[in-house]
């Protein structure tokens, strides 16, 4: 017998584009004639297309999720990723009731609770201590529950002060506290959480790790976790899925969905210099390329290597332009900055005409393998930016090996030091 | 697996049973339906000077209001009932009936951001404002009581009768006709907002045909209008509280039975399109 907590079969999700109103009375009406009087299946069901959002959809109804088959075990912490459309937060709303599939099954079993979004249902005029026996009933737990871990809940929140306060009275960082406090004290078996970590400060957001860590590993929880923050994803999870166009395209250890999501990410917009954005009407660029590579991904091999940046263009006027790059984690962390200009006062002139800028930049082996994104920007250091392509590149870099042969994606710290002997 | 892991197993499906009712999930919600009911009555005069005296302002001053354009200029008659009396007891249960059928026909659309958040038995939001107004018409009662026996005390003869004890059974019909038709026009404003604003001036016009500002005798001239008036099932509502507590009016067994019957069958049918409208209106609102 399997021990699964919660199994998705053939899952999907329909919806339907447009402004609902105008239509849908004659879409009611044809569904109902098709089904109800000739007996046939829903005529709805058959159209659609997978939900890429850039594409134009021709029929107005889309897939937010298809045919998607998953088991989650007994006490599993799934990390659930993928860009902003996937489907990420359907899927968590089917599993929390809050809308049904349009086809398929799920079983679950447990209670399941869900942390959308904290602090859903606060009422501004009502006491802290009101709205935490209200927020506590609406996740489904009885007074006698709440009252028994009230103190820790206040606690854990840390708004003992405030707490027979209207809420109305907090500060947006105090009624998030206390939303998460109460969620984070619910006892279900299955937990969803939803992006919460995107909240509070540094140190609330350690607490609130902590506090998940800790549900999922005392209390064999099974806990179905979505964020955009992969350090969390990494911290918690153990079981990753990648979703693409409201489908799992991948499902394994969590390191490898994190880099199997960043892959796919890239593979968006082939080309840099399209993700250029000008600042200035007086320059254009013709081509840039990285390595002579113009994608935007890149590879980098080995331990310290170089990154030959070659920028085309023309000018209508002289400019003075220098290169600057910045490479940025994937938690969008700043990691390392280039800028001759800046940093040396190294400033070329360049007459009206074409242009080429061509510089070599060393990226040195101490700096930690991973994946980065670089900004390529062209600037007049303290005078003004011509030109700015934000995230348009991301690079793999192998970065310094292990002696054991490891070079692992894992991040420990951006540089590995050496001896200094 | 746990025995209780085992009682819990869910099944989440396109489509749930026709009359689905889970009154043991409902009942496992009872606290959550008490907090509701509880903020919606301790929010309703929170910040105000007079607090719990706003819910005896209203009806006093609608009375006084309906005494002098009613009573003193349109000179409609009152069956011999003092005029405080006939009116204090037609505004207690119409206010009870189109306060809470408002704000239930709303449910979907002031639920719409929590309901996208967390799953709880969705009956239990229009349901606790059902059981809100009806305490806010207790309330309000007690002032048509104090004024009966500020009468009793001076003298009038106010024919209080066995009548009376039918007053739970009107509360009853009362209740399930304003969840029933409020659930029904909560579920179809989901798609179609046009009932948001027929609803309004319905309960309006409503008003008129039922026998709050004037006795049923009154009608009884009129053919035209009296089938309209007696197919109103709030109409022996009225009737039978004014009958049985003041003494005038008209009273049928065979009204109050309509009553009653179409109560049940509004509730039913609210209850069966509520359910398939819950499990998927966050798509469409």
């Amino acid at each position: 017998m399997s021990d699964f907590a919660i199994k998705f079969e053939n899952i999907s999700k329909q919806y339907q584009l447009g402004s609902i109103g105008t239509g849908t009375l004659s879409h009611d009406l044809k569904r109902w004639w098709t089904i109800h009087v000739r007996g046939q299946e829903d005529p709805y069901l058959k159209i659609g297309q997978v939900n890429e959002q850039s594409d134009k959809s021709s029929d107005g109804i889309v897939w937010a999720l298809r045919d998607i088959n998953l088991e989650v075990k007994d006490g599993e912490v799934l990390g659930i990723i993928g860009k902003n459309g996937a489907g990420k937060s359907t899927l968590l709303k089917i599993l929390s009731r809050v809308t049904t599939p349009t086809t398929g099954r799920i079983t679950a079993r447990g209670r399941i609770a869900s942390l959308l979004e904290v602090g859903t249902g606060f009422h501004p005029e009502m006491t802290g201590r009101e709205n935490i026996f209200m927020n506590g009933s609406i996740m489904g737990m009885t007074k006698a529950e709440i009252r028994s871990k009230f103190d820790e809940i206040v606690d854990f929140a840390g708004v003992a002060k405030y707490i027979d306060t209207p809420v109305k009275r907090y500060s947006s960082g105090m009624t998030v506290r206390l939303g998460f406090a109460i969620a984070a004290h619910l006892e279900p078996e299955i937990l969803v959480v939803d992006e919460v970590l995107a909240v509070g400060d540094a140190e609330f957001q350690k607490k609130a790790i902590g506090k998940m860590q800790d549900v999922s590993q005392s209390g064999g929880r099974t806990v179905l976790f979505v964020s955009h923050n992969m350090n969390a994803v990494r911290t918690l999870c153990s079981k990753g899925i990648v979703l693409k166009s409201g489908q799992v395209i991948f499902e394994g250890n969590t390191d490898d969905a994190i880099n199997q999501y960043i892959n796919v990410n890239t593979l968006q917009t082939a080309e840099i210099i399209n993700s250029i954005s000008y600042l200035n009407h007086e320059i254009k660029i013709d081509s840039v390329t990285i390595n002579g590579a113009s994608s935007n991904y890149l590879h980098l091999d080995g331990d310290s290597t170089n990154l030959q940046v070659v920028i085309e263009g023309s000018v209508a006027t002289e400019k003075v332009l220098t290169l600057e790059v910045e490479i940025f984690d994937v938690n969008n962390n700043r990691v390392a900055f280039y800028g001759p200009g800046m940093v040396n006062g190294i400033l070329k002139r360049y007459s009206p005409g074409r242009f080429v800028v061509n510089e070599k930049i060393l990226i040195p082996r101490n700096l930690a393998g991973g994946i980065y994104s670089l900004d390529i920007n062209l600037t007049h250091p303290y005078v003004a930016y011509y030109m700015k392509a934000s995230r348009c590149v991301q690079m793999e870099y192998i970065g310094y090996q292990f002696a054991s042969g490891h070079n692992d994606y894992k991040l420990r710290g951006y540089y590995i030091l050496d001896s200094a002997e | 697996m746990t025995d209780r892991k085992k009682e819990t197993e869910l099944l989440i499906e396109p489509h749930g049973k026709l009359i689905y009712l889970n009154f043991g999930e409902i009942w496992r919600y009872k606290d959550l339906l008490e907090m509701y009911i509880k903020r919606d009555i301790v929010t309703f005069y929170k910040q105000t000077i007079l607090g719990p005296i706003w819910f005896f302002i209203q009806p006093i001053f609608t009375t006084i209001v309906f005494m002098f354009v009613f009573g003193g200029l349109a000179k409609i008659p009152t069956d011999g009932i003092p005029q405080p009396l006939f009116y204090l007891a037609g505004i207690t249960l119409w206010n009870y009936f189109s306060e809470s059928l408002t704000k239930t026909s709303d449910t979907f659309l002031t639920n719409q951001a929590i309901f996208g958040k967390v799953y709880f038995p969705r009956l239990i939001a229009p349901l606790s404002v059902t059981i809100t107004g009806l305490i806010k018409m207790m309330i309000q009662f007690l002032v048509f009581v104090i004024v009966y026996i500020y009468f009793v005390a001076k003298g009038t003869h106010v024919g209080l009768n066995i009548y009376a004890l039918l007053f739970p059974v009107l509360i009853f019909i009362l209740a399930s006709l304003t969840l029933g038709f409020g659930i029904i026009i909560s579920s179809l404003t989901t798609k179609y907002r046009d009932l948001k604003f027929l609803i309004t001036f319905a309960i309006q016009l409503w008003m008129y045909a039922t026998p709050v500002i004037y006795p049923l005798s009154v009608m009884s001239g009129s053919k035209k209008y009296m089938w309209l008036i007696q197919a109103n099932p709030l109409t022996s509502v009225m009737e039978t509280f004014k009958y049985g507590f003041l003494g005038q009016g008209t009273f049928s067994w065979l009204a109050l039975g309509y009553s009653f019957l179409f109560s049940v069958i509004i509730l039913l049918v609210g209850i069966i399109i509520f359910n398939r409208v819950e499990r998927s209106f966050m798509d469409v609102i």
